[in-house]
């Protein structure tokens, strides 16, 4: 069988499955974005409840295994009465553990801004919130943009781990096309080079050019 | 609602706890191969032959944007139509060692290349053969640098071991599924699980945080004497 006749005959599966994969990737990215705004902010406050509490989720979601998370969520939750569709589940496990790794890039760049801004917004009588808004927080933003790259192909990666409880991702397409077929390099080669293109065709260029908008947007004002 | 059983926590432990050990062992055997083979990675890249460099730096991007449960899968299916049969944790520790490897040489390169040119011109300029620049000059003060790194994928490995269950490798998440198969009850396998995980990754994080400062105390001083 030659491997125009192999796409032929499964290319339609491997598309689907990509479908559920970008699916999955930006409604996890979505989730993550949001969780790590707010934990890391959390973490940057002075009240120390609420930072210790970002501190215990994100070390409870670094410390332990997005596996043992997303199983937790899927087969666990239900047990208390939270019962969630697997895929549903499946992005919320990979938004929750890498909003986790992202809480500390946004605590890392929100740090990282010099401390002449925060003292010249309060000179100037801003208020905290449009303290954050107008001056802290863009140039973070600018600071934060590359690892976000990284964490973004981290993410992409991590949702391969959904089909294990049968989200049919393109990971789980290419696990039934090799258990029908048994042409394990056709199916899981294909898989690898379509994540391959996936993050370093799309996420990666996609990235740079958003921190070219952002910083030539940021020279402008 | 929350019917948490502390018995059948206790009668499940001992296995968890063995299966622990096998979790620990993959992640130390897949550690060790990812530095050694991380090294080669790395210094292949610095070769003057265009076509090792070229390949190499592919292969790391390769391997570095594609899922690791997809290797291990790959890994484990493709060597059969080869007539080449892995067993699971051959093919485990082959697919997890690759991939970290991957990562470590990425980082050995970033710890090479924070070692100023001109150390590299001293070392010339002094005639010291190759192996001295390395051991002596080049790798003390590239360690520093990159041991944070080495340490983030120490405990980054151990945490994707769970993977490894996906073939068959009897490590934790492997027991805690045949566990919950067997009982119908999945709320204490898999919740024991995560604590295992955080009782072992957090002091090992702290623990090696320590470490690194320790040891670019220790390098530091003995550059000072000299």
């Amino acid at each position: 069988m030659t491997y125009a006749e192999f796409l032929n005959e499964h290319g339609a599966r491997l598309i689907d499955g990509s479908i559920i994969t970008v699916q999955q990737t930006i409604l996890a990215a979505l989730l993550a974005i949001a969780i790590a705004l707010v934990m890391g902010l959390m973490r940057l406050s002075s009240n120390y409840v609420v930072r210790s509490s970002a501190t215990v989720y994100i070390e409870i979601f670094r410390g332990t295994s997005l596996l043992v998370q997303l199983y937790w969520i899927f087969f666990v939750l239900p047990l208390f009465g939270i019962t969630l569709e697997k895929f549903t589940a499946g992005f919320i496990a990979v938004g929750m553990n890498l909003g986790a790794y992202g809480a500390e890039v946004v605590r890392g760049a929100i740090q990282s801004v010099p401390k002449g801004q925060y003292e010249a917004a309060l000179a100037l009588n801003m208020s905290p919130f449009s303290r954050m808004r107008r001056i802290i927080f863009p140039q973070a933003l600018i600071l934060m943009l590359p690892p976000w790259g990284n964490l973004f192909i981290e993410l992409l990666k991590a949702t391969a781990l959904v089909s294990l409880i049968s989200v049919t991702d393109l990971m789980f397409q290419a696990k039934q096309i090799n258990g029908t077929t048994y042409l394990s390099i056709e199916a899981f080669g294909s898989a690898l080079v379509i994540y391959y293109i996936m993050s370093r065709l799309v996420i990666t260029p996609g990235m740079r050019w958003l921190e070219r908008a952002l910083s030539r947007h940021m020279s402008r004002a | 609602m929350f019917d948490w059983k502390w018995d059948f926590t206790i009668e499940i432990l001992p296995r968890l706890i063995l299966a622990t050990f096998n979790t620990l062992m993959a992640a130390g055997v897949g550690y060790g191969i990812a530095l050694i083979v991380g090294l080669i990675f790395a210094l292949a890249q610095r070769t003057p032959i265009r076509i090792i460099n070229w390949s190499v730096r592919e292969a790391v991007e390769f391997i570095r944007s594609t899922p690791l449960v997809l290797q291990i899968f790959f890994v484990f299916y493709v060597g059969p139509q080869f007539d080449l049969r892995l067993s699971p944790w051959t093919a485990g520790m082959i697919a997890i060692g690759l991939h970290y490897a991957s990562y470590l040489s990425e980082v050995y390169r970033a710890g090479l290349e924070s070692v100023p040119q001109g150390q590299w011109e001293a070392c010339r300029a002094l005639n010291l053969s190759t192996r001295r620049t390395y051991f002596r000059i080049i790798i003390p003060q590239a360690l520093p640098p990159a041991l944070p790194g080495m340490g983030n994928y120490l405990v980054g490995i151990f945490k994707d071991t769970p993977m490894l269950s996906v073939i068959g490798v009897a490590e934790l998440m492997h027991t805690a599924n045949a566990l919950g198969s067997e009982s119908y009850r999945f709320l204490e396998p898999y919740t024991m699980v995560g604590i295992i995980f955080l009782a072992i990754s957090l002091p090992t994080a702290f623990g090696l945080r320590t470490f690194e400062t320790w040891v670019s105390k220790t390098l530091g001083m003995s550059k000072s004497k000299k």
